[in-house]
């Protein structure tokens, strides 16, 4: 097979096998977690085999769709960022099925077909949307990713999740059309809606007040998608809410996929010629990010629930990512783009260990927790960590993107950014420490025997883990965490730097 | 300068984070299995540091790079007399405490012994990856999991005292290395391009005075663990962690190593004569003075044996800091032979302190008249102890206080030399009662029966170990008078 259908066979696997799914679901039940299985492995395959194809030549691959050549045809284009981006997508996508095989089994019997196919479905859109090249495409992929991910919440807490869900369809509508009327605004002035395409017509319609227009809500849009503050409220809830089988992927990558797409559309398609230049935004958007880090973490500090509190960290960490961007500068825009990476990872450690929690404490408030450091260790040791990186504490991932994040504010004088920055990181501190005071210290209820005369527990506390499943999926991104962190030197040289030129 | 490239510092690091392992799998039901790798670890992590020393004392580097972050900040090692210096004694000193806990531990019958262990290898991993740091970055990460490892030692009782205890060394130590460290540190390196430490600093005018010295203070107070007040008051808290913990992690590891990098900061980042230029030696000497006066006050009225301990860790470590901003080569020389002696003389009496508890259950001062009638080799060991902190012969402490001294003249720096002799006079005033008190008591007022009962044999062992090493060191200081003496040579660009 040549190099050049792969990004055909990274969309195509998991599409074929979520319709494969679903018909297999009416034969028998179990047949869906490998068939899903197979379509994720085969995509992640592909995105990998791209990445490094894409390394070592340095080209561009590209893929028109029933063979119609751009801009007439919907053009599939892998660079070196969605590449990246496709293989954080595909690997979180894949890890996060083998971890919450026991999990559906024991929550969702009669729904798994279901719940696969539906999985499968907002993988699809998520890859389609990362690898397309095409501004409608992105669109139509988009709303696959959304209308799944409403399916995928609303299998939550049958009392709370379809009303999140049903707030979540509303907002994220709204957003879906002001990008939409964007993308008509671009065409109506381009007559093109390949990427590359309308890259080069652009310029000359720098002065143009409608493609003005088209990109502030195509921003608008993307912003309300990845719930960047004070656009965040559908989020907190459908997080909550959603199964953690479905949130533990919507959480790292629907987000982080919206911020792909909006340096997409500012690195490839408008350009920081127009942005930077054409355009005086950059320093209120960045003011409305810090805002983002900042507000975020403050809401975060207000919850009592830990899936309501990764929630909001994860509003602040948009902030992170869109300020970083339109910092204006190459420091930041690494930051920002090495911040989805690691992000995407860190949330995802975060919520995988959440998840172990939860199928040991059914509920995630704080006064659950108690005493879990001794009954899950392994569990615990995943969200520590987890934490420490959300923190930014070296060598974990979240330090170095901060690092960039940090370099870029200086460089462009923006101290405020800086200023949040550091201040989310505080919070983030008392954040978790919060919750690893109350798994340490406090003993679960039962336990009280457990103290003798002097105070110290003596009684070995019965270790109640998750799955094993569960377990090695959260060995593995943790392990990852750390591993992306020391090497996200190369990850920048690699990949970034060729990237952004 | 020579320099070679080697995996040592980086074997030197990770042998007891590999040891961990085979110490959570030995856990609670084979303690002695598990504590035989906790020695094989220490006692292989020492010889690997042992090994560099003639490298280092013909004045070579030894270096080793690991990962690039960004051109210019790597997380790497680099070997040299400094860093030497504060591996050597960490490490020996890790060995003993080693022993010295099993005796405390099993003694007091402690849970949770397994991650104890495991927590204390990872701190001094933590501790000798700073000490070998070759920049600013790389001793941040290793500051940075230090004091995360810590935090399950200092509240290892996990009781409502170390749940508040914990909360406040974390709030001082993560709050100021994340609230003023690490800005600082990208401040220089957005304003140099580079964090590695180098003998005349990194900064060739990109910064004004005042900035300059916002800068320094933020490092300054950013390194909470060196207890430069205001930041200081997360020591005596600390003091709720078992013994094992205050006396190597809380004399000698955790808190050296805030004044090891405030150390490397003053001579690798802003340069002698950087400082020495703009007069902002004079500065931190005020600060680190202050620091030193009141905390010997603050001494003098604590009753808890650890929190007078811990008051008297807070002014001397203020003395490697003076030592250091006195930017003299006498002074910095007794600074940097400070961080050694100091660590073998604090160490000596925290053992004591424990090794009391785990004798008799007392914690307080005042519980303690008479105590020399019954552990007489303890106290003996204490009295040599704290001649060492006052810095009296035949103890190492008298060395380095002699070089402050010659630091203070040769700088001329007066105020500099009253503050020292009052500190003297401090400690000694916080000290000598307590061993006074201890032999020379009536009958009526001993709390005690005249019948010697000391510690068990693996917490007396150590405490006589360490207490012979700091009378030794006087007569045979050059172990780290060297090392010390080949650092200030670079720093002085001699």
């Amino acid at each position: 097979m040549t190099p050049t259908n792969y990004p055909a066979l990274l969309v195509l696997a998991p599409l074929v096998a979520a319709i494969v799914c679903s018909c297999a679901s009416w034969l028998r039940k179990t047949l869906c977690y490998p068939i899903a299985l197979v379509g994720l492995v085969v995509s992640f395959f592909s995105s990998t085999v791209l990445l490094s194809r894409i390394i070592a030549t340095g080209e561009e691959i590209t893929y028109y769709m029933a063979g119609w050549s751009p801009p007439f045809g919907i053009e599939y284009r892998i660079d070196l960022l969605n590449s990246v981006v496709l293989v954080a997508v595909t690997a979180i996508a894949l890890i996060n099925l083998l971890a919450s095989h026991q999990e559906v089994l024991r929550d969702a019997e009669e729904k798994s077909g279901t719940f696969y196919a539906v999985y499968l479905l907002f993988i699809t859109g998520l890859i389609g949307v990362v690898a397309t090249g095409d501004l409608f495409n992105l669109y139509v992929l988009l709303e696959i990713t959304s209308l799944t991910s409403y399916a995928l919440i609303a299998m939550g807490d049958p009392d709370r999740s379809p009303m999140a869900s049903l707030n979540y369809v509303f907002i994220g509508v709204i957003g879906a059309s002001f990008y939409l009327l964007g993308v008509g605004y671009i065409y109506i002035m381009t007559g093109s809606l390949n990427m590359m395409d309308v890259a080069t017509l652009l310029p000359p319609l720098h002065g143009s007040t409608a493609v003005l227009v088209a990109f502030l809500f195509c921003m608008i849009g993307v912003w309300i998608k990845m719930a960047l503050f004070p656009m965040h409220t559908w989020l907190p809830n459908a997080y909550a809410y959603a199964p953690i089988a479905a949130a533990r992927a919507i959480a790292p990558l629907m987000t982080k996929v919206m911020v792909y797409v909006m340096i997409r559309l500012m690195v490839t398609v408008f350009g920081y010629d127009y942005i930077f230049k054409a355009l005086h935004l950059s320093s209120s958007v960045v003011w409305l990010a810090a805002i983002a880090i900042v507000a975020g973490g403050i809401l975060a500090l207000g919850q009592r629930d830990l899936k309501k509190m990764a929630a909001y960290i994860i509003v602040s960490e948009i902030g992170y990512m869109v300020g970083g961007a339109w910092l204006g500068n190459n420091t930041g825009m690494t930051g920002s783009i090495l911040h989805i990476i690691n992000d995407a990872i860190m949330t995802f450690a975060l919520f995988l260990a959440m998840g172990n929690i939860a199928f040991r404490t059914k509920n995630l408030r704080f006064e659950n927790l108690s005493g879990l450091f001794a009954k899950m260790p392994w569990s615990m040791a995943g969200f520590a960590l987890a934490g420490l990186s959300i923190i930014g504490v070296p060598p974990t991932c979240g330090f170095f993107s901060k690092w960039y994040l940090v370099m870029g504010g200086l460089e462009a004088g923006a101290y405020h950014f800086v200023a949040a920055l550091i201040f989310s990181s505080l919070v983030c501190a008392i954040l978790f420490f919060r919750v690893f005071e109350i798994c340490f210290f406090e003993s679960a209820p039962g336990d009280a025997a457990a103290h003798d005369h002097q105070g110290h527990h003596h009684a070995e506390v019965a270790i109640e883990e998750a799955p094993v499943s569960s377990l090695i999926s959260l060995g593995v991104v943790s392990l990852l965490v750390i591993l992306v962190g020391v090497y996200s030197g190369t990850i920048v040289q690699t990949i970034i730097v060729p990237f952004l030129g | 300068m020579d320099i070679i490239t080697s995996i040592k510092p980086l074997l030197a690091v990770l042998v007891s984070l590999l040891v961990i392992p085979m110490l959570v799998f030995s856990s609670s039901k084979r303690p002695n299995v598990r504590e035989s790798w906790t020695f094989l670890a220490g006692t292989i992590k020492f010889l690997i540091i042992v090994s560099m020393v003639p490298a280092v004392l013909e004045g070579k580097q030894i270096v080793l790079t690991l990962f690039e972050i960004a051109p210019g900040a790597d997380i790497a090692f680099r070997v040299d007399a400094l860093g030497m210096l504060f591996a050597l004694v960490a490490s020996s000193l890790y060995i003993i405490t080693a022993m010295y806990s099993m005796g405390y531990m099993r003694g007091l019958n402690e849970h949770g012994q397994t991650r104890f262990v495991s927590f204390f290898a990872l701190a001094i991993s933590a501790t000798v990856g700073a000490a070998f740091s070759a920049n600013l970055l790389t001793l941040y990460l290793f500051y940075e999991i230090l004091s995360l490892a810590t935090y399950p030692l200092v509240t290892h009782h996990q009781d409502q005292a170390s749940r508040i205890a914990g909360r406040r060394y974390l709030t001082f130590i993560l709050g100021t290395s994340i609230g003023l460290v690490l800005p600082a540190m990208i401040w220089c390196y957005h304003a140099t391009g580079t964090l590695a430490f180098s003998p005349g600093g990194i900064f060739t005018g990109q910064l004004s005075v005042p900035a300059a010295t916002v800068l320094l203070l933020m490092f300054l107070f950013g390194f909470a663990k060196a207890g430069i007040m205001p930041c200081h008051s997360w020591l005596p808290a600390a003091m709720v962690a078992p013994t094992p913990v205050s006396a190597l992690l809380h004399a000698v590891a955790v808190v050296k190593v805030g004044v090891f990098s405030i150390v490397r900061v003053i001579t690798g980042i802003f340069g002698i004569d950087f400082l020495a230029t703009f007069d902002l030696g004079s500065l931190i000497a005020g600060i680190a003075s202050v620091t030193i006066i009141v905390s010997s006050c603050i001494a003098l009225s604590q009753d808890e044996f650890k929190r007078r301990l811990a008051y008297s860790t807070i002014g001397q470590l203020s003395y490697i800091v003076l030592g250091a901003a006195l930017l003299s080569p006498k002074g910095v020389t007794g600074g940097l032979l400070h961080i050694a002696m100091h660590a073998f003389g604090k160490i000596t009496l925290f053992f004591c302190a424990g090794a009391i508890f785990v004798a008799t259950g007392k914690k307080y001062l005042s519980q303690m008249v008479g105590i020399g009638r019954r552990m007489p080799v303890t106290m003996i060991a204490f009295f040599i102890g704290s001649l060492s902190i006052i810095g009296l012969p035949p103890t190492g402490g008298f060395i380095s206080k002699w070089y402050l001294v010659l630091g203070t003249l040769e700088g001329d720096q007066l105020v500099m030399l009253f503050v020292l002799l009052s500190s003297s006079m401090l400690n000694a005033a916080y000290f000598l009662p307590v061993f006074y008190k201890a032999f020379f008591c009536t009958d009526e007022e001993a709390m005690f029966e005249k019948r010697v009962d000391e510690a068990p044999m693996l917490c007396v062992v150590p405490l006589v170990i360490t207490a012979l090493v700091s009378f030794g060191l006087f007569f045979i200081p050059q172990p780290f008078l060297n090392l010390a003496a080949l650092a200030v040579n670079g720093f002085f660009g001699g």
